[in-house]
């Protein structure tokens, strides 16, 4: 496929492995942000190509994973009402709350519909008049100028039977947090390259300077991310500390204006707890004031509610990156795509689903060996 | 969607009942005629016609092969076929896959209230040419009309009855070490072409069902006896749900390789926007072939001579007696574990 397959060229993979394995000389620990490299790296079997000082950490960049338990039991609570027709994207279905999920809660006769844009979910509102429209607003800054317009245009609209249940979550904070805790051993990053399409770079500058940490700006395909691992380890090797963009076919400086426009316009900056890490400041994004009236949950009174969340699941140290996901105990055993304890199983771009689809053999006689 | 072979003229007249009625399953009049004009008129064969309880009919000397499966796809039309030309390919293709040559076809119709007439004689047009065409006949059914809103529109079962003519054992249990992986044609194309149309997702150019019959090219490798270690068609949960069910009963390592398994350029787009694996996607018209490798390049030869198997290709090979396990070489040359899909197919948030 165009614009594709050139980057999944085997020759070239040998090539920037080849180069990666030249140059280094010591043990660097780096961490990819995104769950869409995460994914790539081991569906492709890229870390295979590296060195063996290169240990690649899995961010907590998969928007699904980091939802916290208590949006949602907010999203099963509401989507379990008879007004209610619940929208959200395919993978937040499977994502295990306290005691069901939203399949289990569609299998009883909850009206929940996969929509593949959160704009489909105000067409739903305006075609249904006599129902309450509810969107699962979760991700990144990737899907926020999405959700940011779907609000708009309800607005517009003025949809009174139209509500979004927001988490949504932002990267810069999140590095910030792991850099500051001190167990961190992250040395550098891949940030995640569709978040910088819409935010830009200029966000990790201060990062850079503060932390001393190498950020590079990464793709998807496997050729992006060997070369962003390449000019990581370039970075760690000669001792510098430097914003880069190995995605520039897709990324600028600045970013995409107009969808910053809007992301501001709609959304405050809010203090948001993330699902096996806890609560990082200002790192969410929650409605403005002037759009208050479509937040799903205070429209239907859940807004104080709080839930713990299981011990049994690691998923917490896996997405700061201090475990792997064969690690757990509970890894292949009670945790399985099909019965998930952690979200991190669930998500095709959770860690742990991800080592379970590709892995999970290997991780076995790994786990035996040690 | 084959338009060429359909007759608009719905032969109960549309003024008189443009929609299924319950009464069109109460056991009356109304349900007389809707098995006389419609589905008598359509299928009618001389086993068919004589209108008993229960067909009877002789079968040849030789094993038999009996399948069954229910057909509950949504749209009912769509890119490529129908759930009509599906509900018979589908069949014929269950026996196929024990390299039978199908003969009968039950039909069994669950009809919710309300579903246009219209759509029904499309839908049983659609049935009566792909059973032409397959070389099968439908010699008994039934009709069951449900309440409104209990249905979605149109259900449909069919049971086939195939003989053996041949000798060999083809099932996960003759899968040997060194057997050659065959697929007939691209994967994926029956999946996305139905969520294509059910979710609205417009691409540069229409992706096609795959729906298709395959046992002529089932029948042909038989004839130029071809040895078969075992064949399985690739619906629902795809190439790789088939290669670990197969694994699994086979007590076998397999190996295939990514770069070596057709997927057409569309398909391939379409599910890496949606975060989907043409590998675990269905397809309706594709099969899934074991062949000793003496028998490789001749069953690729036949296989291609075939319209429905002319893009087969040769994907992997058995790897050894062991612990059940497939694995996929990657375009970059390291290899994984190909797992079955968990549960429903669930598109990515971005």
């Amino acid at each position: 496929m165009k614009f594709m397959d050139e980057y999944r060229d085997a020759e070239l993979a040998q090539k920037f492995a080849r180069e990666i394995h030249r140059i280094t000389t010591r043990h660097w620990k780096i961490m990819e942000v995104c769950g869409g490299q995460t994914h790539a790296i081991v569906k492709f079997g890229i870390d295979e190509l590296l060195p063996k000082q290169i240990e690649l950490i899995h961010g907590p960049g998969c928007p699904v994973c980091v939802t916290p338990l208590e949006v949602i039991d907010q999203a099963l609570e509401i989507a379990a009402r008879p007004e209610v027709i619940f929208t959200s994207f395919g993978d937040m279905l499977r994502v295990p709350g306290s005691t069901t999920d939203l399949l289990s809660v569609k299998a009883k006769g909850g009206d929940v519909r996969i929509v593949y844009s959160p704009l489909d979910a105000v067409k739903i509102a305006e075609l249904n008049p006599a129902r309450e429209v509810v969107f699962f607003g979760v991700g990144f800054e990737t899907t926020a100028p999405a959700t940011a317009m779907a609000v708009y245009q309800a607005a517009q609209k003025k949809l009174n039977n139209f509500s979004m249940l927001i988490s949504h979550v932002l990267v810069p904070p999140a590095i910030e947090a792991l850099m500051s805790s001190p167990n961190c051993q992250v040395q550098a990053f891949l940030a995640a390259g569709h978040v910088c399409t819409v935010m830009g770079y200029e966000e990790y500058f201060p990062l850079v300077e503060k932390y001393r940490v190498p950020i590079v700006v990464t793709g998807f395909e496997p050729l992006d991310i060997l070369h962003g691992v390449l000019l990581t380890v370039q970075q760690l090797e000669s001792g510098r500390a430097e914003v880069e963009n190995q995605y520039a076919r897709a990324v600028t400086r600045a970013g995409n204006q107009p969808a910053q426009d809007l992301i501001k316009k709609v959304f405050k900056v809010v203090p948001r707890k993330w699902r096996g890490v806890g609560e990082i400041a200002q790192s969410g994004l929650g409605l403005a004031d002037a759009f208050a009236a479509f937040d799903a949950a205070k429209k239907f009174g859940l807004a104080d509610r709080h839930v713990d969340e299981p011990a049994e699941c690691m998923a917490g140290l896996i997405l700061q990156g201090l475990k792997k996901p064969h690690e757990c105990p509970a890894f292949g055993r009670k945790c399985t795509p099909e019965h998930p304890l952690g979200a991190t199983m669930v998500s095709s771009e959770g860690a742990c689903a991800a080592y379970y689809r590709y892995r999970r053999h290997d991780a076995a006689e790994k786990a035996v060996v040690k | 969607m084959n338009t060429s072979n359909f007759s608009a003229a719905c032969p109960i007249p549309i003024s008189q009942y443009p929609h299924v009625l319950m009464a069109h399953g109460g056991g009356g009049t109304l349900m007389h005629r809707l098995l006389e004009d419609v589905f008598g008129k359509a299928f009618s064969n001389p086993i068919l016609d004589t209108r008993h309880d229960s067909a009877q009919f002789t079968v040849p000397p030789g094993r038999l092969a009996m399948t069954t499966d229910s057909y509950v796809v949504r749209p009912i039309f769509f890119p490529g076929g129908d759930i009509g030309s599906m509900a018979i390919h589908g069949t014929v293709n269950d026996l196929a896959m024990s390299g039978a040559r199908p003969l009968y076809l039950s039909c069994g119709f669950i009809i919710e209230e309300g579903l246009p007439m219209e759509t029904l004689w499309r839908v049983v047009c659609s049935m009566r040419d792909t059973a032409k065409k397959c070389g099968v006949q439908i010699v008994t059914g039934d009709t069951k009309v449900v309440d409104k809103g209990k249905g979605d529109g149109l259900f449909i079962n069919t049971t086939g009855l195939g003989v053996i003519e041949h000798a060999q054992t083809i099932s996960p249990q003759s899968v040997q070490p060194g057997d050659a992986i065959l697929v007939s044609g691209d994967l994926g194309r029956h999946g996305m072409a139905i969520m294509a149309v059910r979710e609205g997702l417009e691409f540069e150019s229409t992706i096609e069902s795959d729906s298709a019959p395959v046992h002529e090219a089932v029948l042909k490798l038989l004839e130029a006896d071809v040895e078969i270690h075992c064949l399985r068609d690739l619906t629902r949960g795809g190439l790789a749900s088939a290669l670990n069910e197969i694994a699994e009963a086979a007590g076998m390592k397999i190996a295939v390789e990514q770069k070596l398994i057709p997927v057409q350029e569309q398909v391939h787009a379409a599910c890496e926007m949606l975060g989907l694996d043409p590998l675990h996607v269905a397809n309706e018209g594709r099969f899934v072939a074991f062949i000793p490798a003496k028998d490789e390049a001749r069953a690729l030869q036949i296989l291609r001579g075939v319209g429905v198997s002319a893009h087969a290709a040769l994907i992997g090979k058995v790897v050894e007696k062991a612990a059940p396990l497939v694995t996929l070489k990657s375009e970059l040359g390291v290899s994984r574990i190909l797992d079955m899909p968990s549960g429903e197919q669930l598109p990515r948030i971005c």
